[in-house]
């Protein structure tokens, strides 16, 4: 059973956590899984920078950026990765928690999408979010190679998207469904009374694999919310704006995982 | 060889370019555009309205002008297609005109576009002042330094400019912008791309609508020349909006020579250039499958040409697909090679040409015709904005 499945198996509420490798400084990309890992959080999304991410926000972009302008690259990622499933107190992030990469398309097709599954399994990681890969591409060609390296694949769904399609996304999918809170890019801010009814319309359709919701969530309060309609939820540009002044974000990272869970 | 190189498959590929690579944000609004675009233009209303207003609003048909003088110095037969003459002093208006109507059918109250010299964004706020529609256009901050006047062209016909100020600050971050916004306002926003680019079915629509120039010159051609196929089309491309319009309707006929000319800014190796055929690879930006210049890693680098109109690391799938099966021929100009060619037609046929004109231009000293050979360029914009950079040279003479 993959990583994926694992954590959802417990029925907790599944805090899944967004950070930018080689941000907030090239080396930060392990501690920061690690501090992450050791505060609590129960899935780490480990962003892949690129130079034009047309589905975030600002603070993310910066994030991207920064870590571009560090030296961020696939071979560095993998580098940084190589010794990741070792245990905490060798500095990995140990064997139970998932990560998931999420990147853009061009990158990963000039690293060669094969050669970056074959990497990504290598060192430990469990699955993929690529927000521009469209769905009848990867059914044609990317399917097959995903399955090859077991690696899940997480489509996103949004409050536009169809039910037939929303059906079709869960049905490629493994891991955990991505449910885009609003139709926005990242970081933005959106009333929750809309975000209920579609988290509750995803409810009634009696999907496959879990929900997490996204984009919007950035506390205690909008996690909570979220819970209550899906299997968890994912803090993305709330936590990178938290660590991106921070000049060890070991701490910092301890206080804001503890500032949701408890 | 293939059965069309004018449109892309159901996918919206043209062999191996093109597609649709974007974020599920977008896909109900670029969705509902692909699966209404084709019925909508080929309605009645739409073409009627559309005829109209390319006639006798934007001013077509332009001419096909014989120049005389130019054609004497290159022992040949050059026409210059004068898009220049059109409203707003450029081909964008054509695209403009096209994506406005359909907006308005889908109906659409919140207009945006990216723009980068500014032509497509006076093009766009020129069709919005004329529809009543909310006009955003999203400019790079850099741009916005350097075309003050079409930045005030676009204001006074009640457009909104925002500067982009993420990423290099030019046409290329413009367009995240524009598609960042379209993400944040799925309900009743249109986005009027202003090139042959971006996701299915932005490529095959625009070069729809341009295709008007290719459709004019054949009737012109075979009213000057007795025949409808010139030699040779050639045409300017940066995202490549003019090109597709004027080869459109010859890419089918093998007689005819398709040439494509990039931007070579200060020489293709020299680091600061737009060559993107030559200096980029197959990868993905704004939306499609293409050309794109980039690092090794993936990571798109910023071009550069002296203009802005060319400036962009990208190239519709249309070209990229005629780039590879050698449909057509890719060349490029240099900066200082577009700026010669641009005082030459000045002082030969007295038309100050935009410095992405100008590059087509040169193409006629890098490639030999016959004397008999008919060869038609587009010009497709006029230089009043570029009068700055020509100023320039003038001063260092």
């Amino acid at each position: 059973m993959s990583r994926l499945s694992e954590v959802f198996k417990s029925g907790k509420k599944i805090l899944n956590i967004y950070c930018t490798a080689g941000f907030p400084r090239l080396d930060s990309t392990l501690p920061v899984m690690r501090a992450l890992q050791e505060s609590g959080a129960d899935i780490i999304e480990l962003g892949m920078p690129y130079s034009d991410p047309l589905a975030d926000g600002e603070t993310i972009q910066k994030s991207s950026a920064v870590a571009l302008a560090n030296g961020m690259n696939m071979q560095v990622l993998f580098e940084q990765l190589k010794n990741m499933r070792q245990s905490p107190s060798l500095g990995g992030v140990g064997e139970a928690i998932p990560v998931v990469l999420m990147g853009y398309m061009n990158p990963v097709l000039q690293y060669g999408f094969e050669n970056f599954c074959a990497d990504a399994a290598n060192v430990g990681v469990d699955g993929l979010i690529l927000p521009d890969l469209p769905q009848h591409e990867f059914e044609k060609t990317y399917r097959a190679i995903l399955e090859k390296y077991n690696l899940d694949l997480i489509f996103l769904v949004t409050p536009e998207t169809s039910e037939e399609r929303v059906k079709k996304l869960d049905s490629l999918s493994s891991g955990f469904l991505y449910a885009v809170s609003s139709s926005s890019t990242t970081g933005g801010e959106k009333d929750f009374n809309e975000v209920k009814e579609y988290l509750q319309r995803l409810q009634s359709y009696q999907l496959k694999n879990p929900v997490l919701v996204g984009f919007g969530i950035k506390d205690k309060k909008t996690f909570n919310d979220a819970c209550k309609y899906a299997n968890g939820a994912i803090i993305g540009s709330a936590y990178v704006k938290i660590i991106q002044q921070a000049p060890s974000p070991e701490v910092l990272t301890k206080c804001f995982i503890q500032s949701i869970l408890n | 060889m293939q059965a069309t190189y004018k449109e892309p498959d159901e996918l919206g590929y043209y062999g191996e370019f093109g597609g649709a690579y974007i974020p599920e944000m977008l896909y109900r609004n670029v969705e509902e555009l692909r699966s209404n675009y084709l019925d909508i233009i080929n309605s009645a209303s739409f073409q009627e309205e559309c005829r109209f207003l390319l006639k006798d609003y934007a001013g077509r048909e332009t001419p096909l002008y014989y120049a005389a003088r130019l054609s004497q110095k290159y022992h040949t037969n050059i026409y210059l297609k004068r898009e220049d003459l059109c409203h707003t002093g450029a081909h964008k208006v054509n695209n403009t005109i096209g994506q406005i109507l359909v907006a308005e059918r889908l109906g659409k109250k919140r207009i945006i576009a990216e723009t980068g010299a500014g032509q497509h964004g006076v093009a766009t706020a020129t069709v919005c002042a004329l529809k009543g529609l909310q006009c955003i256009v999203y400019m790079g901050e850099k741009d916005i330094e350097r075309q003050a006047p079409n930045v005030a062209r676009m204001r006074m016909l009640g457009a909104t400019v925002i500067p982009a100020t993420s990423g290099s600050r030019t046409l290329k971050d413009a367009t995240n912008e524009a598609i960042r916004d379209w993400i944040n306002h799925p309900e009743n926003t249109f986005y009027i791309i202003g090139s042959v680019v971006g996701p299915h079915p932005y490529p095959d629509m625009v070069a729809r609508f341009q295709s008007v120039i290719s459709k004019e010159i054949r009737t012109q051609l075979k009213e000057k020349t007795g025949s409808e196929l010139p030699k040779a089309v050639i045409a300017c491309v940066g995202g490549g909006s003019n090109a597709a319009g004027t080869f459109y309707h010859f890419l089918d006929e093998p007689s005819v020579d398709i040439i494509a000319v990039e931007a070579a800014g200060c020489g293709v190796t020299s680091g600061m250039s737009a060559a993107t055929t030559q200096l980029g690879k197959p990868g993905i930006l704004h939306g499609s499958k293409s050309f794109v210049m980039q690092t090794k890693d993936g990571q798109v680098v910023e071009p550069h040409s002296i203009s802005a109109g060319l400036d962009y690391p990208g190239i519709g799938p249309l070209h990229a697909n005629l780039f590879v099966t050698g449909r057509g021929k890719f060349l490029s100009a240099t900066d200082k090679e577009a700026l010669s060619a641009a005082f030459e037609l000045a002082r030969l046929e007295g038309i100050i040409p935009a410095l992405e004109s100008a590059h087509a231009l040169a193409a006629l000293e890098q490639v030999k015709f016959d004397k008999d050979d008919n060869i038609v360029i587009c010009l497709s914009g006029r230089g009043d904005k570029d009068m700055e950079t020509y100023m320039r040279e003038l001063n260092k003479k």
